[in-house]
């Protein structure tokens, strides 16, 4: 085997972009996942991004990692270093490198093409050195973990740190797999690389206690246990299923149960049914499957039952495009049933925030006794990011099962106070028991057809929202609380509008960056936010619409009759680049 | 099971006066089942009526137990996730044809198939009625409707010969003017663990009068029992054989189709949910999560 050249070493990077470009069958995400793991427990921060064909195996895929030794809070509008394992990865992806940047691609499969810009190639042959590397197999499995090895060198990555990790992932498997794993990682670790300098990252600087790295869908799952979800059903539909298999496997642990089910409809109402029994449950899909279940849902808000409903939001509409991301639900979150249904709607921000909007969801539903929407999207659910452990103390919920006896004067519904129901098991003193019923009803839960009476439960159901509207925190303004702009988000475009807001903060504009969780109900005074600025500009990855307006935009204008609210828009399946919502904002400015 | 400290009276199960018409089948239905919950001595709070919709739909109004009227064909499933999350309780849902077989129809398939531990009585009236008159799943071909003006053309389901391919466990059909054997099904029904179907006649006065004549010995009918000592009643093959023989020669056989042991859902998921938490042994749940937590460092 060659000996490592000494390469001379470049300052230390704050950054660095990273896109690996393959087809899904090669463990690119793995590389990913590694790399992410690795900043998590060296301190650095990280983000990552991923596209996966909507195929059972194979198809283009590229997996993006943002390493930062300070905050990373997007996956990079542009990579310094592309990893292409084939010729059309290599020529589609090249675009995405910034000039000057690096390019590695494998020799034995790609042609090198020549492209200005200052982009530096280099061919190593990543499949012939791995059959070498773990013993002339003729197989080329393990070639990601040999361009981990390369990366880790070029980036002088903790080889410790990433030697336990990859022990970790492989040590349950055969011996086999483990050594030939660890083969290949030296191989590539070892590769003589020429041409260019060894360019260390500057050591991390989140030095809390204990930080995880894991994806959006995972702490979404845990923020459901530590809320208090106990029972749970699902349908398989990308990407919320990775949700309902981990509740699948956890659940039972805790002493509840998940179940998959023969379709949506039956997923909200079985989930429905633990919820009328007594505990806290929970029901999620992607978009065409809360379509399926709106009729459900409008149940669960007539009856005030407590029930969770997560949708993970994908390219739509009908099937559209599944493993993107896009914003598009959020006016069936809020609306998506028949008849005046309110509900709850949270939207969490990034990957850690999945955790605190889940365990904040539960606890809305339980006390307000209605269904609790969370709505996240594609790109937050399998992104990886790192961050500090939640705190369990704090965050945490025992929910009981409440079967005492319910008194002589017990009314499930009563006008002027949060319903409680009176799950089966609990025992009436009275010697009558109740109906709970999609038919309007009174304080009794009696079906009532009186016009006086619909009134009144209407106006019950809605209060309950209004009143939880006027409990919400003032959102917190980033930046600058008056002034040129400001910029309004919600979901997973956080991290690129807080990046977008400091870069127009250094170009000397005044602008702020108001990030909303609460999605509906809507604190009424966000108006007042909106006064001390001469912008307000609402990035959203959905339409425009036929009136040039998103559809956070819309409920915005709605509540606030403010004209200068205006959507930026963007409907291609991706995040938003941060230079985008700079440029549309910069835009502004001059027009 | 265990019994109530005091025997409940039919008169502490009445609830509001039924909306039915005069004369239908469902009156029936509901004595029968009042007689059969007083004679196996459940106690009145673990009594749980679920229902979706339809005429038959409202019965969980018409008992004084706890009861949940759910939406359209979704009854099934509601039902099953009480009766996966609350053992304790006994779960009993009602409902017609159109709930049942046809918006609700795969429900039945996949509850039956998982046998998850319920009873459920299907008043089958072979029209809805509460809509008025419109053609049903179990319409018998030929039959005039405001939907079928010239006759019903599709082929009716046959729900014995489904719920056999479905795997349900306990299959029977009965006839809302026979309530000894209604009373027997029933309560045969309730013992059984698993998922147990009882198929009832049920007239429709209002839209369907004279229906189950045929199965009516007041009326003119012959009330053909099934005969269980000369049958194996764990065998698919056979009881697939007497439901299409009821489909060829109505009014058919009354009586239990089936009647098998396999595992319920209930159990299954049980026993995961005792293994798991045997694993995690003394750890407390919050523990529990810190040790995932840990995982992802």
């Amino acid at each position: 085997m060659s000996q490592p050249t000494a390469l001379p070493v470049s300052d230390s990077l704050k950054n660095a972009v990273i896109r690996l470009a393959g087809y899904s069958q090669d463990g690119i995400q793995s590389i990913g996942a590694f790399l992410a793991q690795l900043a998590g427990s060296t301190a650095q921060d990280v983000m990552t991004y991923m596209t996966i064909p909507s195929t059972i195996s194979g198809g283009p895929s590229i997996f993006q990692v943002h390493l930062g030794s300070g905050k990373v809070l997007h996956p990079g509008d542009e990579a310094d270093t592309l990893v292409a394992f084939y010729q059309d990865s290599y020529q589609n992806h090249l675009s995405s490198l910034r000039d000057g940047g690096i390019c590695f691609y494998d020799s034995d499969k790609v042609e090198e093409i020549t492209e200005e810009r200052g982009i530096i190639h280099i061919g190593v042959p990543f499949t012939s050195a791995t059959i070498e590397a773990i013993g002339g197999t003729a197989k080329d499995r393990g070639k990601n973990i040999f361009v981990l090895g390369v990366l880790c060198a070029v980036y002088k990555l903790d080889r410790e740190e990433i030697t336990k990790i990859i022990s970790k992932k492989f040590g349950g498997k055969s011996e086999d797999i483990l050594r030939n794993a660890m083969l290949a990682f030296d191989a590539g670790y070892l590769w003589p690389v020429h041409d260019i300098d060894h360019m260390p990252m500057a050591p991390g600087e989140n030095a809390e206690e204990k930080r995880l790295s894991t994806d959006g869908n995972t702490m979404l799952a845990m923020g459901l246990i530590a809320g208090g979800c106990r029972y749970g059903a699902g349908y398989p539909i990308t990407p919320w299923t990775t949700i309902m298999e981990q509740l699948r496997s956890e659940l039972p642990k805790y002493g509840g149960m998940f179940i998959q089910c023969e379709d949506e409809l039956a997923a909200v109402s079985l989930a429905i049914g633990a919820a009328y029994a007594g505990h806290l449950a929970i029901t999620g899909s992607s978009g065409p499957g809360l379509a399926l279940k709106a009729e459900a849902i409008g149940y669960a808000s007539m009856a005030e039952l407590p029930l969770i409903v997560v949708n993970i939001q994908r390219g739509g509409p009908s099937t559209g495009m599944p493993t993107s991301v896009e914003q598009s639900d959020l006016m069936q979150a809020i609306y998506g049933s028949h008849g005046d249904a309110p509900r709850v709607v949270l939207a969490p921000r990034n990957v850690e925030d999945c955790f605190y909007t889940a365990v904040e969801a539960c606890r809305i539903a339980r006390k307000y006794s209605t269904p609790v929407v969370i709505l996240s999207d594609q790109a937050i659910a399998t992104r990886i990011e790192a961050f500090p452990e939640p705190d369990l103390e704090k965050h945490w919920d025992d929910v009981d099962l409440d079967l005492d006896e319910r008194g002589v004067d017990f009314k499930p519904y009563p006008i002027d106070q949060l319903t409680r129901h009176s799950p089966p098991g609990s025992r009436s003193t009275e010697g009558k028991y109740p109906v709970v019923t999609g038919l309007e009803h009174d304080e009794w839960g009696h079906p009532s057809g009186n016009p006086e009476n619909h009134a009144a439960m209407t106006a019950k159901r809605r209060n309950k929202l209004v009143n939880l509207a006027e409990s919400l925190p003032r959102p917190e303004i980033f930046g600058d609380d008056t002034g040129d702009i400001l910029l309004v988000g919600w979901g997973s475009t956080y991290g690129p509008i807080r990046e977008a807001t400091g870069k127009l903060r250094d170009a000397g504009h005044k602008v702020g960056a108001l990030h909303i969780r609460h999605i509906h109900p809507l604190r009424v005074d966000l108006g007042e936010l909106f006064e001390n600025f001469s912008h307000v500009l609402v990035p959203e990855m959905n339409d425009s619409g036929v009136y040039g307006m998103g559809q956070l935009t819309t409920l915005l204008r709605a509540v606030t009759c403010d004209p200068k609210i205006k959507s930026i828009n963007k409907t291609m399946g991706i995040t938003f680049r941060v230079q985008e919502i700079v440029d549309a904002a910069t835009h502004t400015l001059k027009s | 099971m265990t019994l109530p400290e005091e025997k409940l009276t039919k008169k502490q199960l009445k609830a509001d006066h039924p909306t039915w018409c005069p004369g239908c089948g469902d009156f029936a239905v509901l004595a029968s089942f009042f007689n059969v919950v007083q004679k196996l001595g459940i106690p009145h709070e673990k009594i749980v009526c679920v229902a979706g919709i339809g005429c038959s739909s409202r019965f969980p109004y018409f008992v004084n137990t706890h009861g949940i009227h759910f939406i359209h064909g979704r009854a099934l499933p509601l039902a099953t996730g009480i009766s996966l999350s609350r053992p304790d309780l006994h779960v009993f849902v009602f409902g017609g044809d159109g709930d049942g077989f046809s918006i609700g129809g795969n429900h039945l398939n996949h509850a039956a198939r998982k046998n998850v531990n319920l009873s459920y009585v299907v008043m089958d009236n072979q029209v809805y009625g509460l809509t008025k008159n419109q053609t049903s799943p179990t319409t018998p071909i030929g039959r005039r409707s405001k939907t079928d003006p010239r006759g019903s053309v599709d082929r009716p389901i046959n729900p014995m010969a489904q719920l056999v391919a479905s795997g349900a466990t306990f299959i029977a059909r009965t006839h809302a003017a026979q309530v000894k054997h209604m009373n027997e099904m029933f309560e045969r029904a309730i013992l059984h663990p698993g998922f147990a179907v009882v198929e009832t006649l049920s007239e429709c006065t209002m839209f369907f009068p004279g229906a189950f004549d045929s199965g009516n010995p007041r009326k003119g009918g012959a009330f053909n029992l099934v005969d269980e000592t000369k049958r194996n009643m764990e065998c698919t093959a056979e009881a697939m054989q007497l439901a299409e023989e009821t489909e060829i020669m109505l009014p058919g056989k009354f009586g239990v189709y089936l009647e098998s042991r396999r595992p319920t859902k209930n159990e299954l998921e049980n026993e995961w949910l005792k293994d798991a938490q045997a694993k995690v042994a003394d750890l407390k749940p919050r523990d529990l999560l810190r040790q995932k937590f840990a995982a992802m460092r």
